[in-house]
C-alpha cells in the first residue's frame, strides 16, 4: 500500500496538522519508505491470532464512583495561552 | 567501604553510605553536582537546571539526618528526564509545544523519589516526546555524548530518547537519573554511554504524570553507573498507583538484597534470531564473551528461538505512532502549550499551533499513526500489528520454558556521529532492533556496559527477564558487570 499527495493532505487535515504545499511531496516519499518496510508484516500468517490488548494479564481495576479531585480552576487554567475569568479562549466558532 | 576522592565520582550506593555515616553532608554533595552540571553545559544534558531547589532539598535532608530521620535516598542528588511532570518546574518533553508548560502536579515516580529523600538537580534533555534514538530531535538542541573515539574530537550522540539522562550519568553530573523506555529509550542510550539502564516490566512503575508517547509501551526506569544503583533506584521508583490503572499491585522486592546471588544453575537463553547480517563483528564477539562469563560462573547456556523477532520493529512503527497520534491530539493550542498567532478560525488555530509546536519527527509519526488508524486501513495495519505483538509475546513465553533469562546485544553498534543518521528515518529506527521486542511483550530488559570497541567506545549487553522478575535480571546483570570489570570512564574533555 502506498500514499499519494491527496492522501497525505487528507491525513494531515485529519490530524489537524498544517502541511505547507512544498512539504507534501517529501512527506509522500518519507511515508512510502516506511510503509514499504512495514509491508513485511503481510508475510506472517495471523489467522486465528488474537490482537494484543494488554501485555500484563490483569483484570481491569474498578473504583468507587466518587469525586476525588477538582474545584481547582486556577491551577487548570494556569498554563492556558489565553484565558478569561477561568475560561479557555478560542476563536469564534458560531456565527 | 572505600570512597572515591571526588564526591561526583561516587556511585549512588557510595553516596548513600557517605551521607548516612556523615562522611559528607548532602549540602556538600549536592553543591559538587550543581557545579559539575554548570561546568558541563557544552554537553547540553539539561533543559532546565534547578540548583536553588537542589540546595533547598539538600538542606532539608541534612536537617532530617541530624534529627535521625533519614529516609532511604536521603540527600542524594538525581537528574530527572524532562518527560516527568514536576510541580512548579517547567516540563517540556523536549518539544516547542510544551516549552512554557509548568505542571501543577508531580508525577508519581518523582513523588516516590522525593518521598524517599532524593534531591532534584534538574530536568534532562531528550528526543522530542521521546521519539528518537540519538537525542537530535529535541527542540532544545542535541545532547553530546561524554565519550569520544580514540584520537578523535568528533562529537558523538548519546543515544535516545533518554540521552540527557545518559550523558548526565556517564559524565558524573548526577548520581543517577530517571529515564523512560518505549522502544529502547533507556537501554540504547545507556549502552552507548557505558552506563546501566533498566526498563522494568510494564506496570511496575506508575505512568501517571509522565508525558504520554505510546501508552501500551511506555515505562519508566533507572539509569545509573552500576547495577547495584539500578536495583536501589528501581525500588524507590516502583509503586502501585490509583492514578494509573495499569500499574500492578504487587509488592516491590528489595532487589539489592538478592543482587549478589550469582548465576549458578541459571539457564541463560541465547536467541539465535538476534544474530544480524551485517552487524559489526565486535557486537557478536562481545555477546559470545558475555555468554562465556556467565557460563564460567555456573550458568547453563541454552540456544532458544524467537521466530518473530524480525517483525518487532515494523510492528512497533505501527503501534507506537498510532498511540502517539491519539495521545498527542491533546496539544491544541487552547489549554496549554504553544498557540499560533494571527489565525482566522479554530481549525486554523489547531493546525498552525500543532505544525509550529511539533518538530519533523513528531509530525511524521502523527501522520503515520493517523493513517494506520483511519477508516479502511485499521485492519490492514493496526490490527495486524497487534496480532504480531501477540506472536512476539508468545515467542518469549515459549523461550522462557527453556531458560530463566535471555542474553542479547543491547545495540547494533556504538555511539555514532551527530548528524550521521538524520537523513534516513529507517536507519535511525534500526538502532532499537534489539530493544523494541521487550516493549512489545511488556518484559523487563537491562543494559549493562560490557566492553569497548577497538575505537574505545562503550558497548552493552542486554539481559531480558520474565515479567516482574527484575530481581533475576539484575542478578544476572551484576554477574556480567563483575566479569566484565568495565570500569572505563570518558575522559573529561569538556570545560571544568
Amino acid at each position: 500500500m502506498s500514499v499519494d499527495k491527496d492522501t497525505v493532505r487528507r491525513i494531515a487535515r485529519l490530524a489537524r496538522l498544517a502541511l505547507e504545499e512544498e512539504r507534501v511531496e517529501p512527506m509522500v516519499n518519507e511515508l512510502n519508505g516506511i510503509f514499504a518496510w512495514v509491508e513485511q508484516l503481510g508475510e506472517v500468517d495471523v489467522e486465528g491470532v488474537e490482537p494484543m490488548t494488554s501485555v500484563v494479564a490483569q483484570t481491569l481495576k474498578m473504583r468507587e464512583d466518587k469525586v476525588t479531585a477538582g474545584g481547582d480552576a486556577a491551577a487548570i487554567i494556569a498554563n492556558a495561552p489565553v484565558s478569561e475569568d477561568n475560561f479557555f479562549v478560542v476563536p469564534k466558532v458560531v456565527e | 567501604m572505600s570512597l572515591p576522592a571526588t564526591p561526583t565520582d561516587f556511585t549512588l550506593a557510595d553516596a548513600r553510605h557517605a551521607v548516612a555515616t556523615k562522611k559528607i553532608s548532602s549540602k556538600e554533595l549536592t553543591a559538587a553536582f550543581v557545579k559539575a552540571v554548570e561546568g558541563a553545559r557544552t554537553l547540553n544534558a539539561f533543559v532546565t537546571e534547578t540548583p536553588d531547589r537542589a540546595m533547598e532539598m539538600a538542606n532539608a535532608s541534612d536537617a532530617r539526618i541530624a534529627k535521625g530521620e533519614a529516609r532511604p535516598l536521603e540527600g542524594l542528588p538525581l537528574a530527572i528526564k524532562d518527560l516527568f511532570c514536576t510541580k512548579g518546574v517547567r516540563t517540556t518533553a523536549g518539544s516547542r509545544i510544551l516549552s512554557t508548560f509548568v505542571p501543577p502536579y508531580e508525577s508519581t515516580v518523582t513523588q516516590n523519589l522525593w518521598n524517599a529523600g532524593a534531591v532534584m538537580l534538574g530536568k534532562t534533555n531528550m528526543d522530542e516526546f521521546a521519539m528518537g534514538s540519538s537525542n537530535e530531535t529535541s527542540y532544545f538542541k542535541p545532547v553530546v555524548n561524554p565519550w569520544r573515539a580514540k584520537s578523535s574530537n568528533q562529537s558523538l550522540v548519546p543515544g535516545g530518547s533518554s540521552g540527557g539522562s545518559a550523558t548526565a550519568v556517564s559524565g558524573n553530573l548526577c548520581l543517577a537519573a530517571t529515564g523512560t523506555d518505549t522502544g529502547g529509550s533507556i537501554r540504547q542510550p545507556a549502552a552507548v554511554t557505558g552506563t546501566v539502564g533498566l526498563k522494568p516490566t510494564y506496570g511496575r512503575c506508575s505512568r501517571w504524570g509522565i508525558v504520554a508517547f505510546a501508552s501500551s509501551l511506555d515505562q519508566a526506569g533507572p539509569m545509573t553507573r552500576t547495577v547495584r544503583d539500578a536495583a536501589i533506584l528501581l525500588r524507590h521508583m516502583a509503586s502501585v498507583d490509583p492514578n494509573d490503572s495499569t500499574s500492578v499491585d504487587a509488592p516491590v522486592p528489595d532487589y539489592e538484597a538478592t543482587l549478589e546471588g550469582g548465576v549458578k544453575g541459571l539457564r541463560v537463553g541465547i536467541p539465535k534470531e538476534y544474530r544480524l547480517d551485517g552487524a559489526p563483528p565486535e557486537i557478536d564477539a562481545l555477546w559470545v564473551k558475555g555468554a562465556e562469563w556467565l557460563k564460567a560462573q555456573g550458568a547453563e547456556i541454552v540456544e532458544v528461538s524467537l521466530p518473530h523477532t524480525k517483525y518487532a520493529l515494523p510492528a512497533y512503527y505501527i503501534v507506537a505512532p498510532a498511540e502517539a497520534s491519539s495521545n498527542l491530539a491533546r496539544y491544541d493550542g487552547v489549554r496549554f502549550g504553544h498557540r499560533a498567532e494571527g489565525v482566522r478560525d479554530i481549525t486554523e488555530l489547531y493546525e498552525k499551533s500543532r505544525a509550529e509546536g511539533f518538530g519533523a519527527e513528531v509530525r511524521r509519526r502523527i501522520l503515520i499513526g493517523t493513517y494506520v488508524l483511519s477508516a479502511g486501513y485499521y485492519d490492514a495495519y493496526y490490527a495486524r500489528a497487534q496480532k504480531l505483538r501477540t506472536l512476539i509475546a508468545r515467542d518469549f513465553t515459549q523461550a522462557f520454558e527453556k531458560c530463566d533469562v535471555l542474553l542479547t546485544p543491547a545495540t547494533p553498534g556504538p555511539a555514532f556521529a551527530l548528524g550521521a543518521k538524520n537523513n534516513d528515518p529507517l536507519s535511525m529506527y534500526l538502532n532499537d532492533v534489539f530493544t523494541v521486542t521487550v516493549n512489545l511483550a511488556g518484559l523487563p530488559g537491562l543494559a549493562v556496559p560490557a566492553g569497548l570497541t577497538a575505537d574505545g567506545l562503550p558497548l552493552g549487553l542486554q539481559v531480558i527477564g520474565k515479567a516482574f522478575d527484575e530481581a533475576t535480571v539484575l542478578r544476572a546483570g551484576r554477574s556480567i558487570e563483575t566479569a566484565a570489570a568495565f570500569g572505563a570512564k570518558p575522559s573529561k574533555w569538556w570545560p571544568a
